[in-house]
Formats: C-alpha cells, structure tokens, sequence
C-alpha cells in the first residue's frame, strides 16, 4: 500500500433544495489511476470542482487532506498552487490563439508588462513533447484537430507543475485512435510517478487504465473497487451504478391502445453544424405509434437532442439526410413553424436557454408557440389569453400565485410544466419530450409522468429521450438506444433491463 | 405594505426622478421652468426625441441593439424634403417621398442585420456615415429653406404651428382646454371600462384606492399640462404627431403579436426560434420600422428648423437612445415599455432646459447628460444581478 496522496473526508455539497453529494469519502494513493463512473448527476463533477476549488471552502462540509495537510481552496489557483489541476470536458482553449499562447494563459511567463515570448514557447514545446506531440507551438489551436487540442489540455496542466491531474471525460470528444493514444499516455505518466483521477462513462476505458474504481450513485461513493485484487469486469461495475431498488415511482398507464404509426424517420443522417466532417446522428430508423411512448435512451452526447432537433424543423445540424414520414406521407420541415403546422412539438432539455423566457410571465409564454389562436388578425386578445393559460395552469396543477408571475420566479418543476403547457397548447399529435424530468424533484417528477400518459391515452405519440434508466425503462412502451449518433438497439420495454441496455450500449463502443 | 411601496418605489423610480429634478430646476430658476413658454417648448423641441425613441425602443427591445444612424438619417429625408419643396414639388407629394425614403433605408439596414448577420452596431455606424454623406450631396453642402406654409403648419414649424383655437377665448386657448379634459375625461372611460371588463370576467384587479390614485396623479398631470399650454399659443402641432405616435406605439408593444415577438426575441431568441417565429423577420420589422420614425422626425425636425441643412441632426441617435435606457429599457433587451421611454425622454429635456435656463456652460451640460445615462444603466444592470 502506498502513501495516501489525497483524501476527501464526509463531504457533503447542498444546492438550494438539492443535496449533490451526501458524505462523500475518497482516497487516491499516490501514484495510481483512480476512475470515477457513474450515471449523469450522480455528483462525479460535483466532487471534482469541491477538490478543485470552484466550489470555495465554506460552502460544502467535510475535509479535503492532500499530501498530509487539511487543505482550504478559495478558488481553483489555490489547489493549482498545490499541483491539483483539473482538465475540464469542455475544452478550454482560445481558438484564435496559438498553442503556446494557450498553454500559459493566465499563467503568462516573463514579467507582469513584458512577456517573455521566447520562454513561452520554448516551454511550450518542452510541454508539448512530453504529450508526444510534434506541433510548433506556435500554431493556431483552431489549426488542429480535437485529438490533438485534449493533448494541448494536458500539456497545459503539466506546464502548472501537475502532481494530481483529474481529467473529467477526457475522451468525450475524441475517436478511437485518440482515445487509446490519450490512455496510453496517461499510463506513461503513471509510470512517471504523476497521480491521476479520471471520470468517464466509458467502462471499457476504465478497466484499461485504473487501478481503483470509485462508483457514485446519487451523490453517495458506493464502492471503490481495486482492480488489483478483484476481477474487475464492465457488468460488475454497472451493478454498482444503476443497482438501486424499483419502487413505485412511475404511474400505471392501463387500457391505452397502441395505434398505428404516426411518425416515421428513416436513414436520418446529420452532420455538426460547425465541423461539418462530423457525423452528429448516423443513419437512423424510428418510428412512433399513436397512443406510444418511445423512450431514446443514452448517455449524454449520444447525439438525442441533435436527432430531436434536426427532426423538428432542422433546428440543428446540417447537411441532413434521410427521410421524415408523417402519418406516411413523406414530409419535409424547413423550419419550426412548419414542424408545428405539421402537429409536432419538441420540448427542449434545456428550458431555461431553449424553453422558456424567464423575464416574462407564465401567460407569455403559454402562448408563444402559438399566438395565432389567441389573437385575430394581428391583435392580441388579452382576455382569451388570460383564460387559456390559467386553463393550462390548473390542469398541469402549476404552483403559482398567478398566471402572471414571471416564469423566472418558478422552481424548476413548475418551469418544466409551463413548458409542457406551452407545446401543448400547440394542439400536436406528436411531442418530444427532452429530458423532461431533469433537475426536478421526486413529486413533480410524477406529476409529469402522469401527463404524458394522459397525453397518449388522449391518442397523442411520445417520444421520451431520457438518460435516467429507470426512468425510460418505467415509462416507455418500446426503447431505442442511442451511441455515438446511431441507434444501437431497440426492445420493449418489457423486456429492458437496466443490465441489458447498457450492454447494448458497451457492445456497440467494443465495435468500433 | 412596506414591501409594496418598495416594489412601487422600484417600479416607478425614474418618475421620482423626474418630479426631484422638476423641483431642483424650479427652485434653481426661481420658477422660470414652468412657465407656460417653456412647458411648450418642452413639448415642441423635443418632438424628435419622442418620435426617434419609439423606433430605437422597438429595436432594443429585440436585445439591446441600437441605431447609430437615425440622425443622418433625420438629416437625409430632412434635405430630400426641403429640395423637393425649394423646386415647388407638391407639397403631399414630398412627404410621402420623405416617408418612403426613411423605409428604404430601415429596409436597406434591416436586410444586413437580420438576413446577413452583420451586427447592428456595425450596420448602422456605416448607415451613420453613409446617409450624412448622402444628405450633404442631396443639399449640395448648403441649407436650404422652406416657404410652403401647409407643410410647416401641420407638422408644426415656424410661428403659427398650433391648433388653431374655434372656440376663441380671450387669453386663454379655450379649444386647448377643452381638449385637455376630454382627453381625461375619455382616460377616466377607458379606466372604468377595463375595470368593469376585468371584475365580470372574474379577473384580478388592482385596489380601488390605488387606481384611483394613479388615475387622479395622471389626470392632474395631463390638465396641468393643457392648461399651461392653453395660457401660451395653444396646443403645438407636435404634439398632435407624438401624442399619434406614442398611442400607437404603447398599443403595438402591448396588444400586437408583432409587439410581443419583438420582447420574446429580446428575451430568449433561441426560445424564440424553437416556438416557430423567425427571429429574423422581428428584426428587419424592427429596422424598418426605425426607419419610418427617421423618417417622420426628418419631417418634424424640418418643419421645425423651417429647412434643411448639412449638419442636421447629429447625435439625435444618441438623444434616442438615452432616453429608452433612462426610461428603463433593458441594455439586454426583452424589458422597456412607451411610458418608461417617455418619462426618459422628459427627465433628459428638463435637465437640458434647466441647465440652458441656469445659464450653465454646454460643455458642462454634456458632462451631466452622460452621468444621467450611466447611473441609470447602473441602476438595470444592478437589479438584474439581484435576480440573479
């Protein structure tokens, strides 16, 4: 057993209304690679930016002891100062600076007014051959590909005097060959004596390089796992990340009858907006019935929203291929308005940024989706507006004191269903609903379950994307899985486990 | 209740201000800036500022973006109109010209930003360049006078530009009073109407004692205003043009799905986007419709000046857009109403005419306009951290 470089001792991090992490203890020996897995919001995040100090000492409970002392981060120079750096999943770099510049920003050399730029890229480049690249420093990091910018990333920590490095899925963004290339790296470094946390969804990764596995599950530490001593397998490790109980948590839905198919997508392709090389969704086919819940299940990054949203009047993407089916009918929608005419509603994962205008009151945004059966020939008819949105809100049951309060005012399960009331008042046969239940808590999680079974018992199809498994195992009728832009799998919901689904998932990553 | 009179407080902060600066300003000028003169020429010096601040209000309500070019543009329809006019060109004839002029180049920058992206700021700094130089081309570099009276009589320039009085009165505009209790007579109608509307659709309705107080202030004021006006020349005919516009512009911001679009795109433009409206559309409307209300206070500020000249209209732009930020338009977009924009406009004319009646130097008069705008900025940005 080796010396214990970093311990977090009963930490316990509360957001208002939420606890993310709930007496949290971890222990990394020096010199090893310690993973952390487990389902989003389990709270892997969380703890890495209490260690790192974007979550300032004071507003979470417990100790953090690195290298034998009690330590106190203000902000995140502090534990840099210590060597603790982190490398977060969004790269962090300046695209129209070189890679030099990059690598010091904020960290410049030379002297305060006069930076040494001979020094800056003479280290950069010692940096740089350390992580095995052979890029001049002096180009441009919008030059190189995203392989090459995480290496960046990490030169950059090593240029901070890294001791412990966390990487927050340091593998998200890259392809296979970079993936291995980056692991092995970070075994190299092992070797080195350089300690590292890594978080990443992908198991398969996890059992290459770490010594210790650390599982979180709603923000508790589950199990630490040593890969040294116990064989140490993929299907073990989702034991400890899914494993928790059934309860009753979604409501029945009895007597609804599943019709025929109402939308239909085939061989849908599309491609990232910016880097237009990059396949976001690959090839394809789904289909919903009326009186259907389909549930899309993956992990973040799969490429869901994407395919949600180039469906729903190509808001995203470009590039699309494929062909859009309604009630058998090939259709295409060129933008939102048309996908609305065409009885098709998305609800947006991201309320607050896609959803809702926080500065105006619940009866604004009730409406806003469709404004033109509230006004006659471009006048607002304010007393039938006022109707439709109390209308909404009694029967979503909205917690407010008025339909006048402003959206921003509302917690976020009061929020998700103004939301909802606002597509639905769009009158559509079909809904997407995006992650309609996140960051909401139990009880209004409910509540919208049981409106989306009222809606398909109302004839209606939903499209249920989701990256809680319990949540898409309970409430759907037939489940497609999604990895890395393609469909990687379907069943009934009757015959989903939460074992087999994620095997899907590990199978079709082994595939590549 | 303490809390309430803070949200009032809060809600109508920068009427507070107006009525202190009134105060500071009659005391400093021993009264002089309530004399019915000066109460008129409020009104009639500052008709572009109204007009201007009706479009700038619109395009900072789709986010913040703003309109460098008006004055030139002011400038621009301002000469067109006065050559048209020097040639003996039909007089209705010329203000149509001048009206469509404004639209086109509303259209001409309303086109680069929405369709082409280019950023306001940027679209309009060239227009600001772009439409002087073309005002001066279409004046030839001098100024150039205007003699036809029915232009400067209904758009209220030179000596007669008022409401003639029918009813006659000895020294007080008898027509202007009237109008003036009419107007708050048909107030106090629309008050009870919408109150009685409101109580039998079950809907919830302000205190009786606060609308009534509210009603009472209001009423006081336009009365106040109409009998000062009545005891110099009568009612401008500026004012006739503002009172059109800011009643068109408080109904369109308020009850027109266009109005509301423009507050959706300001608030939330990705939001915007997914509920099927095209944010693009919003901002071309918002341009073009800058461009009318260049057009118009070309027109006013022409008749005004009786002619046109090269130098028309510099930093009207910036008279504009200080009055919506004063008047608590959010820097951001998606927040700003009429009533907020009109009180700016007022607060920036008295202190302009206190300070010219004080004597104080221009320069130094600059230096107070720019702090006015800067606290009141504070002011936004600070009550929106809060909400944070």
């Amino acid at each position: 057993m080796g010396k214990i470089l970093l311990e977090m001792k009963n930490i316990t991090k509360t957001f208002p209304g939420v606890k993310a992490l709930d007496n949290v203890n971890l222990q990394v020996e020096e010199g090893e690679i310690h993973a952390l897995v487990g389902e989003n919001g389990a709270g892997k995040s969380t703890l890495m930016n209490v260690l790192s100090g974007i979550y300032p000492y004071g507003s979470y409970e417990g100790d953090i002891i690195y290298d034998g002392e009690v330590c106190e981060f203000h902000k995140i120079t502090d534990s840099e100062k210590k060597g603790i750096v982190i490398i977060h999943q969004e790269l962090a770099l300046v695209p129209q600076m070189s890679i030099g510049e990059n690598m010091f920003l904020g960290n410049e050399r030379g002297k305060k007014n006069a930076i040494n730029w001979n020094e800056t890229y003479g280290e950069a480049d010692k940096y740089l051959k350390m992580v095995g690249l052979s890029e001049s420093s002096r180009v441009l990091i919008k030059d190189i590909g995203t392989g090459k910018q995480q290496l960046v990333e990490i030169a950059k920590a090593l240029a901070k005097n890294a001791r412990l490095l966390i990487l927050d899925e340091p593998t998200s963004s890259l392809n296979e060959t970079d993936s291995r290339a980056l692991l092995d790296l970070m075994l190299e470094f092992k070797k080195q004596g350089m300690t590292m946390i890594i978080i990443s969804h992908k198991l398969n990764e996890v059992v290459y390089v770490a010594d210790k596995i650390t599982v979180v599950r709603d923000g508790s530490t589950v199990e630490t796992i040593d890969c040294h001593t116990t064989e140490v397998s993929e299907p073990r490790i989702i034991k400890g990340m899914v494993g928790r109980e059934f309860t009753d948590r979604f409501p029945k839905r009895s007597g609804v009858e599943i019709g025929e198919v109402n939308m239909e997508v085939e061989n849908w392709t599309v491609y990232h907006p910016v880097y237009a090389e990059r396949k976001v969704v690959d090839n394809v086919n789904m289909n919903v019935k009326k009186g259907e819940v389909v549930g899309i299940y993956g992990l973040m990054g799969a490429g869901r929203t994407e395919l949600a949203m180039s469906i729903f009047g190509k808001s995203y993407g470009t590039g699309i291929k494929g062909t859009l089916k309604i009630n058998g009918k090939p259709t295409v929608l060129k933008n939102p308005r048309e996908a609305i005419n065409a009885k098709l509603a998305y609800v947006t994962e991201d309320r607050k940024g896609n959803g809702l205008i926080l500065s105006n009151p619940i009866r604004v945004n009730t409406t806003l989706a469709n404004m033109k059966a509230v006004c006659d020939r471009g006048i607002i008819d304010t007393d039938k507006e006022y109707k439709v949105s109390v209308e909404y809100k009694d029967k979503l049951k909205t917690k407010t004191p008025s339909v006048e309060q402003n959206v921003g005012n509302l917690s976020g399960g009061n929020q998700q269903k103004v939301l909802l009331a606002k597509w639905m008042f769009t009158d559509p046969d079909i809904l997407i609903l995006d992650e309609p239940t996140r960051g909401i808590d139990v009880g209004a999680k409910y509540e919208i379950y049981c409106i989306i079974n009222d809606l398909v018992a109302a004839g209606k199809s939903v499209v249920m994307i989701s990256s809680e498994l319990p949540e898409v195992i309970g409430m759907s009728d037939r489940i497609y899985i999604m990895n890395e832009g393609k469909f990687v799998g379907e069943m009934k919901a009757s015959e989903a486990t939460q074992e087999n689904i994620m095997a899907c998932i590990l199978q079709s990553g082994r595939g590549e | 209740m303490n809390l309430k009179a803070m949200d009032i407080l809060k809600k109508y902060t920068m009427v507070f201000a107006l009525v202190l600066v009134t105060i500071f300003f009659y005391w400093q000028t021993g009264g002089k800036i309530l004399l019915p003169q000066n109460v008129n020429n409020l009104i009639s010096q500052n008709a572009y500022v109204f007009v201007l601040s009706a479009g700038m209000l619109l395009c900072i309500l789709t986010g913040g973006n703003i309109d460098l070019a008006v004055g030139s543009v002011v400038c621009f329809v301002g000469g067109i109109g006065a050559v048209m006019m020097d040639k003996n060109l039909n007089v209705w004839f010329a203000v149509v010209v001048m009206i469509i002029g404004g639209l086109l180049v509303g259209a001409w920058q309303g086109f680069w930003i929405a369709y082409i992206k280019v950023p306001p700021f940027i679209a309009t700094l060239a227009g600001m360049y772009a439409f002087r130089g073309l005002a001066n081309v279409v004046l030839q570099g001098y100024a150039v006078g205007i003699r036809n009276e029915t232009f400067l009589k209904v758009f209220g320039g030179g000596e007669n530009c008022y409401v003639p009085d029918f009813l006659g009165g000895s020294s007080l505009n008898m027509t202007c009073m009237v109008v003036g209790i009419i107007v708050v007579v048909a107030y106090l109608a629309m008050v009870i109407v919408n109150r009685i509307d409101a109580k039998s659709k079950g809907y919830s309705v302000t205190p009786l004692f606060q609308e009534l107080v509210k009603f009472v202030v209001i009423g006081a004021v336009i009365l106040w205003i109409f009998y000062k006006l009545a005891n110099y020349k009568g009612i401008p005919a500026a004012l006739v043009w503002i009172a059109v516009v800011l009643l068109a512009y408080a109904y369109i911001t308020t009850r027109t799905t266009m109005g509301r679009y423009l507050y959706a795109v300001g608030g939330n433009e990705k939001a915007t986007r997914l509920s099927g409206i095209d944010p693009r559309k919003v901002y071309f409307f918002a341009y073009v419709n800058m461009g009318l209300m260049a057009g118009l206070a070309g027109i006013l500020v022409a008749a005004r000046q009786v002619g046109a000249q090269p130098t028309f209209g510099q930093g009207y732009e910036m008279d504009a857009i200080a009055a919506c930020f004063i008047g608590g338009a959010s820097a951001y977009g998606g927040e700003g109403n009429v009533f907020g924009m009109v009180i700016g406009a007022v607060l920036m004319g008295v202190i302009n005419m206190g300070m010219s009646i004080m004597g104080i130097d221009a320069n130094y008069q600059k230096v107070v306009k720019g702090i006015v705008v800067l606290v009141a900025i504070i002011f936004d940005v600070l009550s929106n951290k809060k909400k944070k």
